[in-house]
This record gives structure tokens, sequence and C-alpha cells, in this order.
């Protein structure tokens, strides 16, 4: 025992050690895995089943009589015994009308038919926000228990500290996506003629850029914290917005201005419409190129501030 | 490699701009020696501590571990050092082993070795049987074990334990105290401790520096600062009536002695050397000594002489106050 230590760790024998420990707690706790997928599924049925915005337009929502009449117009001949001498139009005809037309509402507003595979989909990038949230906590977590300062005193590279926490956040989303994207096919989701299962690749390489992107903005609000109070507070403050300030639950087009104005730099927003772009919109492929190199720019833009804050405050 | 393992040059650490928490401190440390930081809480032992294997940058001065200066050579500090942190680091939701072989990641050991190191370490602390239990499952003792055995895991030749037996209970200290000795014997190995319990610098350190206020205030042997109290008290009676005063002051060691209510207070350097020397003297000018007692200064009366008898708890930082506790209470859980 009297030989130094010969090994010197390489950056990703680092990255790997610190994702696996993360990924080992996870997986020992399945009631944690459990609970943060069964928010979304009570999301998807309360907002998506429960509500069910499609119906609003089909034709029961609207109820004619037989004949409507319409002062003025000769287009039906008058009736016998209507002494105002008014025409009218067959109101089963016009039910059906509108009736038709709802598809075509949802479809120009949504770009779906039914609002369930609409918003189901956007539960994947809710749970990317909530589980990358957690990355933030678990570093202030690791700073109070000592094990930050423990890993710090050991040569493996700061950046590696950070990475590995990302890295998890991505993965650990990855497979919560998975779920709930199987799921919601189970409950209703109808993707569209243009999915093709490699599609699938491409909604992790989506995932993954979004993870790398946010999991280092509340790991770098997190580096020097101590409290989880305070990290709680501010992953609450920043959450909600980011989700409603977004495409995940409503059409962007139908906002407000200084809503809109969030949600089209709101990198929530890239994420929902690639995944629907892959999944359930009719495959425009240069919006989802725009979404990729908007995420992509995003992730790698936040991972780099993330790591050189990392070197500059993880040390006092 | 050079005799002196670590080096401080002027080492200072300011918090926020005012809160100086170490003061310009100079000390090294010989290879092969147990050295303890004593002092009471809040003096800027851990936060030494912490500046010696780099996870806080020093304000101002130098420092040298294994002849690597902890600012600019930090990373080849880190892969030579071993550290047993205050607080219990090991991760509750992983087991003994899982923790280990983690901390061999982190340095990049490779598994194979990494297991073979493992069953020995587990071994030396006698974690082997606890091995594949979560260590939420492990008693304060047996936590502070597995802690030894990650800080050991890349084979420091420089160990750093910060408070290594807080929150223990008396038979589970002395039993750390025990492997830390082994550690040394076998294993040639240097220590670098900080503690504030007394008995503990006493029973294993090769030297103490007593740091208060950021500052160190005396370093030596242990068996050194308490003679720099000026030695040990032999009191004595004799059964013969004459005044002996002057022919005990002659004795070699002897520094004062006063007769009081019959008997002498002899204040002796060395005083369990110098008794036989007392005894016999007088019993060669004929006197009979009837009664003879020798107590020892402690370490105790030697820290409150530098560090003062006022409490500290006050001036105690929040945060270090916060993880002590944390601590404790996993000790005891």
């Amino acid at each position: 025992m009297s030989k130094l230590n010969e090994h010197h760790p390489s950056k990703f024998h680092g990255i790997w050690a610190l994702t696996k420990r993360e990924l080992k707690k996870w997986l020992k706790e399945p009631i944690i895995l459990l609970m943060s997928v069964l928010q979304p599924v009570i999301w998807m049925g309360l907002l998506g089943k429960a509500m069910n915005i499609g119906n609003m337009f089909s034709s029961s929502s609207l109820s004619l009589p037989a004949m409507i009449p319409i002062p003025g117009t000769s287009l039906i001949p008058p009736q016998p015994g209507d002494i105002y001498g008014n025409v009218y139009i067959n109101g089963t005809d016009l039910s059906k009308m509108f009736g038709d037309l709802g598809p075509t509402i949802m479809g120009n507003i949504f770009g779906v038919s039914d609002y369930f595979s609409y918003m189901s989909v956007g539960m994947i990038s809710m749970i990317v926000m909530f589980t990358t949230m957690f990355s933030g906590m678990s570093i202030v977590w690791d700073r109070r228990l000592g094990f930050l300062n423990k890993v710090l005193s050991t040569p493996v590279s700061r950046g590696a500290i950070i990475f590995s926490k990302v890295l998890n956040a991505a993965l650990r989303a990855m497979f919560q996506a998975t779920i709930i994207l199987a799921l919601a096919v189970v409950f209703g989701l109808q993707v569209s003629s243009t999915f093709n299962p490699v599609n699938i690749l491409a909604l992790y390489a989506a995932v993954f850029l979004l993870c790398l992107g946010l999991s280092s903005v509340f790991l770098a609000l997190a580096l020097r914290s101590t409290k989880m109070e305070t990290q709680m507070a501010i992953v609450n403050l920043i959450n909600m917005p980011l989700m409603f300030a977004s495409n995940t639950f409503f059409p962007i087009d139908l906002m407000p201005w200084w809503i809109k104005a969030i949600a089209q730099v709101n990198p929530v927003s890239y994420l929902t419409d690639a995944l629907r772009q892959l999944t359930v919109y009719q495959l425009d492929v240069s919006s989802l190129i725009f979404d990729f190199t908007f995420l992509g720019v995003f992730a790698i833009v936040f991972s780099a501030i993330g790591i050189a804050l990392s070197w500059r405050y993880l040390t006092k | 490699m050079s005799e002196e393992v670590i080096k401080t040059e002027g080492l200072t650490k300011v918090f926020n701009k005012h809160l100086t928490a170490v003061d310009h401190v100079n000390f090294s440390v010989k290879h092969g020696e147990i050295f303890g930081f004593l002092g009471p809480n809040g003096a800027g032992k851990t936060t030494t501590i912490n500046m010696l294997i780099t996870i806080l940058k020093p304000t101002e001065g130098k420092a040298a571990v294994l002849g690597f200066d902890i600012a600019k050579q930090d990373n080849k500090v880190r892969n030579v050092i071993g550290v047993v942190p205050q607080e219990y680091t090991a991760d509750e939701d992983l087991t003994g082993l899982e923790n280990i072989l983690l901390c061999a990641d982190l340095y990049g050991i490779p598994r194979d070795v990494a297991k073979e190191r493992a069953a020995e370490l587990l071994k030396l602390v006698e974690l082997t049987d606890f091995k594949d239990k979560k260590v939420e499952t492990y008693s304060g003792g047996m936590r502070r074990r597995l802690e030894l055995a990650c800080g050991l895991i890349n084979r420091p030749k420089l160990l750093f334990l910060d408070e290594p037996t807080l929150g223990l209970d008396v038979q589970t200290r002395t039993a750390t105290w025990d492997y830390i000795r082994k550690l040394k014997k076998e294993f040639g190995m240097t220590l670098f401790m900080t503690t504030h319990y007394l008995e503990e610098a006493d029973a294993l350190c090769d030297r103490i520096a007593i740091i208060d206020h950021g500052k160190i205030v005396v370093t030596g042997t242990p068996e050194e600062l308490k003679h720099s109290l000026g030695g040990d008290i032999i009191t004595l009676s004799i059964k013969e009536d004459p005044d002996v005063t002057e022919l005990i002051r002659s004795i070699n060691n002897v520094k004062d002695v006063k007769k009081e209510n019959g008997s002498y207070r002899i204040k002796a350097e060395y005083g369990e050397v110098t008794a036989p020397f007392v005894i016999e003297a007088l019993r060669r000018e004929g006197y009979t000594v009837t009664k003879l007692m020798l107590t020892e200064p402690t370490l105790n009366e030697v820290y409150l002489e530098y560090t003062g008898k006022s409490m500290r708890d006050a001036e105690e930082s929040r945060e270090a106050f916060r993880s002590q506790r944390m601590t404790m209470r996993r000790a005891r859980a």
C-alpha cells in the first residue's frame, strides 16, 4: 500500500461513474419513477380526456331545429301556414355541415384531429422539465450531505460532475418519455400517416437536447446554493411559466402577443413542436430542422455556460 | 520524496472579504507522522483542511502537499491524497461495496484492481459481512469505517481526517483510533487530522498544532505542549521533620518546590523520571518518603491555556453548525 495511485481518471470514466451512481439510486426507488410518470398521466386524463376540445365542434354540440326561418330570403319556398312569408333552410343539413367543420377547425388550430393527441405529446415536454429541475436539486442535496465536497477532493474534473447530472437527467427523461408515449398510445393517441418507427430515435435526440440545455440552466442556478428551499422556489417560479407559455397545452397562434413573445423563444415550444412533427403531425421537414437547430443551439450555449460556471464556482 | 509532506506559507482564507477563517498559517507535516489540528469550533480547522484538499482556494499564501502546489497543481494533489470528511458522505441508497467502487471510479482505478482493493479494505475496516447491505442500515461507527475505506481506495501517501470521531460513542471512538494507528504503523502513511477532542489528539497525534481564531498558537508534540506549562507536579511527604526544600530543589529537572501543609509540592519536568531521583536523593540523606503522588498536566490544561476559556459556539458559522449537526444525527441513526 505504499505505492502512489498510478491511475488517472479519464473524463468519461468520472462522468459515467457519477451518472451510474444516480441511475442506480433511481432504479432502486421505483416509487419515484412511478410518481414522476403518474403526474403526466393524471394531466393526460384530466386535461386531455375530460376536456375534449374536439367535441366542441361536433354536430351534437349544435342542436338546431329541423327548419330555421331566414327572414327576407327565398331559398326554400314558403311553408304552408307561415303567415309572415319567411323562407327556411334545412337545420339538419346545417348541423351536419357544422359537424364536418369540427375536424377542419381542429386540424387548422391544433394540427391534429383530436386534442388528446395534441396534449399527450406535450406531456413528454412536461416530464423533461420536471426531470431536469431535479438535477439542480440533487446538486444542492449533494452539497448538503458533503458528497459534493468529497467528489471535489478526487481527481474527477469539475465539468464531469456537472455533466454527469445533465446526462442522468437526460437518460431519465428519455426513459420516462418512452413510458409516456406508450401510455398515450394506449389511451388513444393517433399517430399521423407520416409516422415511422425511426422517428422515435429523433424523438430521443430532441429530448436529449432540451435536457442538456435545461438541466445546465438549473444546475448553474444551484451551483452555489446550499438551501433546498431556495432551489425549490426557483424551479417552481421558472417551470410553470415555461410550461404554459409554450405550445405544450395550447397553440401559440391563439395566444396574446406578450405570451406569444415568450413562447416563441421558449425552448420547450421547440421540443414540443419537434415531438409533434415526429408523431402526430404531418411531418414538415423544414420546421423539424428549425426545431432541432433551435434546441441544438440552446443545448450547446447553456451546457457550455454551465460547465464554465462549474469550473469557476464549484471551488470557492 | 522530501521529508515535508505538507508545508504551508502564510496560508490564508478570507470569506466574503471580511471573515478571516484562516490567518497566515505556517506549519509543516513530516513524513510518517500523525499531525493533529486542535482547536475550538470555528477556529479554522476545516477551512484549512479544505484548502489542503483543494476544495477551497486560498485567498493568500501557499501550500505544498506531497510536493505539489495546492493552487497550481490541484489535480495532482487530488490524485495522491485520501480524504475522510467530517460528514458521512457515503450514499445511503447504495451498499457499502458500491460506495467503495464508486470512490474507486472517481480515481479512475480499473474495475478489477478496484474490486481487489475493496475486498482488502472492507476486511481492514471489518465491514466484509455488511458489504452488500445498504448504507442506510449502517451504524455511525460502521459509516465512519466505510468513509475510512473510501478514503484509502487510491492508496494515498497522505490521509486527511476531518473530525474522525465526531458523534461516535466511546467504544467506537477507541476502535477508530486503533484503525488510525494501524494505518500509520502498517502502511507508513502520513495522517493529517483535525479534532476538538483533547484525549483524541493526545492518544493519536505525534505532533499537534493548536489553532484558534484562524491562527496557530502553538505547535509541538503532546509532551512538549504539556511541559510548556511548566512540567508535572510531584506531591510527597516524608516521615522526618526537617525542611528538605533546598535539598529537593538541587535535584535535576526540579523547577520549584513549595511546602504546603506538611507535604512538598514539587514542580518538575519529566515527573515520572524525576520522581525516582527525588526519592533516591532523600533516602541517601536518611529520609523516608511516606507518600508520593505524581500529577501530569493534561492537554486539557494546555488547551485552555492557549485558547482561553470562553465558549465558542456562538462564533461558529451557521453552515458549519448545520453540517456538524447533520453528521451527528446520521451517526446516531
